[in-house]
């Protein structure tokens, strides 16, 4: 290495309080925006999938117009899951050696099984399942592109006699069954990447993973409720509140939970009061001050709490159009909350000297890999596959067959 | 026909027993030899890692701040300029209590401009406001159970068997796990290569006898490094244990480093 290579990177110094280790003292912390986003979206596709199980598994009636709509959001935000985590790789054209060469006591290694297993074994195949009689149904009626689509999609299967279509029922709901352990290892997984970090007092914590799939759940059922407002808006359908109204149910007990963990985490963390305790109050006050108090814990989940709560106890005295709307800002905000969540852990984490004495700065960039417009970019893509999907697998022009998803047949 | 098909079965399996017994050190050379052919460590060839056990000491009594450790390794290993080191100096002012504070010292400040590579400014503290002041070296910790090996997540840094922990370049990924896990923030992402860099107690100088660079241009003898499998005689670093007693960095956290220390403060972390 010579040394013109070297003397070109010199970075401009950005301010830091206190002391932090010179191998800290960089402009950016090592993980940006990109590796907030990459819990963020698999969050959402675990929480999207536990949405769709509810009907499937649990058969919850109610919630069967959202059904395949929940499906396809997990797996448009599953196909955009490891961009992130690509992009931010210095070496992103080496990536295939996490899954050739992987280092099994690595909390990251495993990950890229973990993902393949969940997109090809249980949600590519549930979906094949669950759409496999119109699939068979929309080849013969649709012609030009889309009928070719549909019939690769069949992959040559076309019995659609009444066994053949019993066992997708039964195939669709085993492979739901699986989906459920399968979506909380998936974003469990996610977690314990941070939570088994124990040099890090802001990570190291053994309950992080259960919040990540808490709170995953929350903002799943969140996506879901705003993507389900956004389509019949835009189709200028009626919104059916037996449905919305379960949505909201089931989210403000998934939230209630999930705050109820976290509230206990950090109750926990000022109670005990452990080595690094006064750079956590300086986070707290200071650093992560908007985000954590604002983002996280007021707009994430007080506001949301308090909306939805007041729905459960007075909902009969609530007329439709104002509780369309509560429970349209509830999801709102609990993703923009969830988001928060997801920033607080992941930047939050990088701010502070592991020598617990001083504290780092963070201004995110407009441009760059790890800017604001790569972040809008790759939280934009999964809007645009699942508008692609619903375009080809939820048309209003087509028919749908009558099995429903949870096995008793309509018709 | 059932004894001779049993007798027939348990031959197989015992011949397949011998085989697996047999391949296994034919495994194990193949594995060593591709080892050899892809993984990149900068030893000396013919060097035997097995036949070594490195460490080293450091003295914080003895360390005058001059910086000559952290500048030789920024040149020795072509660490890129900027906050990038895989040494540095710690500067540790510890103030007087003020006086009726009922405490036992003052505010602790520390710094390393640099890396405390050109040596430290005047401190901001009068010298009569003083109680303690030392300098620090620090180092890759050489840690026994290192969290940065186990996290890895392709399995680019390694602990050799002769204590060093490396990372192959060639193999390495760049998504600064280790960088996270490391406690002592001894790693860095190397803007040049783009894959995480740190100490590697100069592999290339002691494969071949020599002696780290911040080893061998400390003017006083701080940082001691030696070989616990090939002692020479009056070992400086035997001298080391018998004269004073260790200390390591952070010990609560279970990583077991082999860099130890005499002579620390409670406020080094």
């Amino acid at each position: 290495m010579t040394s013109e290579v070297t003397n070109i990177v010199v970075e401009v110094l950005p301010r830091f309080e206190g002391y932090v280790y010179p191998n800290e003292a960089t402009a950016h912390p090592l993980w940006g925006f990109l590796i907030v986003l990459y819990p963020y979206i698999t969050g959402l596709v675990a929480g999207a999938f536990i949405m769709a199980s509810l009907v499937r598994v649990f058969k919850v009636k109610a919630l069967e117009p959202v059904y395949r709509l929940s499906l396809l959001t997990a797996l448009a935000f599953l196909l955009c899951a490891t961009l992130p985590l690509l992009f931010h790789l210095g070496h992103p054209e080496r990536c295939y050696e996490i899954m050739i060469t992987p280092h099994l006591t690595s909390p990251m290694a495993i990950f890229g099984f973990v993902y393949a297993w969940y997109l090809m074994a249980v949600l590519l195949l549930e979906l094949w399942f669950d759409y496999r009689q119109d699939l068979v149904e929309w080849s013969k009626t649709t012609a030009g592109f889309k009928g070719i689509i549909y019939r690769i999609f069949t992959v040559g299967v076309t019995d659609v006699s009444p066994p053949a279509v019993a066992l997708d029922v039964k195939m669709g709901r085993i492979l739901s069954v699986v989906g459920i352990p399968s979506a909380f290892l998936l974003h469990g997984y996610v977690g314990f990447i941070f939570g088994s970090i124990k040099a890090n007092p802001w990570w190291g914590n053994a309950i992080m993973p259960i919040i990540f799939i808490l709170s995953a759940i929350v903002s799943g059922i969140a996506l879901c409720v705003f993507n389900y407002m956004v389509l019949t808006w835009i189709r200028r359908h009626t919104v059916e509140m037996r449905c919305l109204d379960t949505m909201a149910m089931f989210l403000f007990y998934a939230l209630l939970v999930d705050a109820a963990v976290e509230g206990l985490d950090w109750i926990h963390r000022i109670y005990a009061a452990e080595e690094g305790f006064s750079v956590m109050q300086t986070m707290i006050r200071e650093k992560l001050f908007y985000t954590l108090n604002l983002g996280q814990a007021t707009i994430g989940t007080l506001v949301p709490f308090l909306l939805l709560g007041s729905l459960q106890l007075l909902r009969r005295r609530v007329p439709e159009m104002v509780r369309r709307r509560m429970i349209s800002a509830s999801a709102a905000m609990i993703l923009i909350g969830v988001l928060a969540m997801r920033w607080n852990v992941v930047i939050g984490g990088q701010l502070f000297s592991k020598s617990l004495r001083g504290v780092m700065g963070y201004k995110m960039e407009f441009a760059g890999v790890e800017g604001w417009f790569m972040g809008i970019l790759l939280l934009g893509l999964p809007f645009v596959i699942l508008t692609v999907l619903v375009k080809l697998f939820l048309s209003e022009r087509l028919p749908t067959s009558g099995h429903t998803p949870h096995g008793s047949s309509t018709t | 026909m059932k004894t001779q098909f049993n007798r027939r079965g348990a031959l197989a399996r015992l011949g397949g027993i011998l085989a697996g017994v047999l391949a296994l050190p034919v495994a194990r050379t193949a594995k060593a030899a591709v080892q050899r052919v892809f993984v990149s460590s900068g030893a000396a060839r013919g060097y035997d890692p097995s036949k070594h056990k490195w460490l080293m000491c450091i003295d914080v009594n003895k360390c005058i701040g001059c910086g000559l450790c952290a500048e030789a390794c920024k040149k020795e290993n072509g660490v890129p300029e900027g906050p990038y080191f895989r040494t540095w100096i710690e500067r540790y002012i510890i103030q007087k209590p003020k006086p009726g504070s009922g405490q036992t010292r003052g505010e602790t400040l520390v710094d390393s401009p640099d890396g405390g590579m050109h040596g430290f400014p005047e401190s901001p503290v009068p010298r009569d406001q003083i109680e303690h002041s030392f300098f620090v070296p620090k180092l890759c910790n050489l840690c026994e159970h290192s969290p940065c090996v186990q996290v890895c997540p392709v399995g680019a840094t390694f602990d050799a068997p002769d204590g060093a922990v490396l990372i192959d370049p060639k193999y390495c990924i760049g998504c600064g796990f280790c960088i996270q896990a490391c406690p002592y923030g001894c790693r860095f992402l190397s803007p040049v290569t783009k894959t995480a860099e740190k100490c590697t107690l100069c592999y290339h100088r002691i494969t071949r006898g020599l002696k780290p660079a911040c080893a061998e241009i400390c003017p006083t003898q701080a940082r001691i490094f030696g070989d616990l499998l090939n002692p020479v005689p009056d070992d400086p670093i035997q001298k080391f244990y018998e004269q004073n007693r260790v200390q390591v960095l952070k010990p609560y956290l279970g990583t077991a480093p082999r860099v130890l220390y005499a002579g620390l403060d409670k406020e080094v972390r």
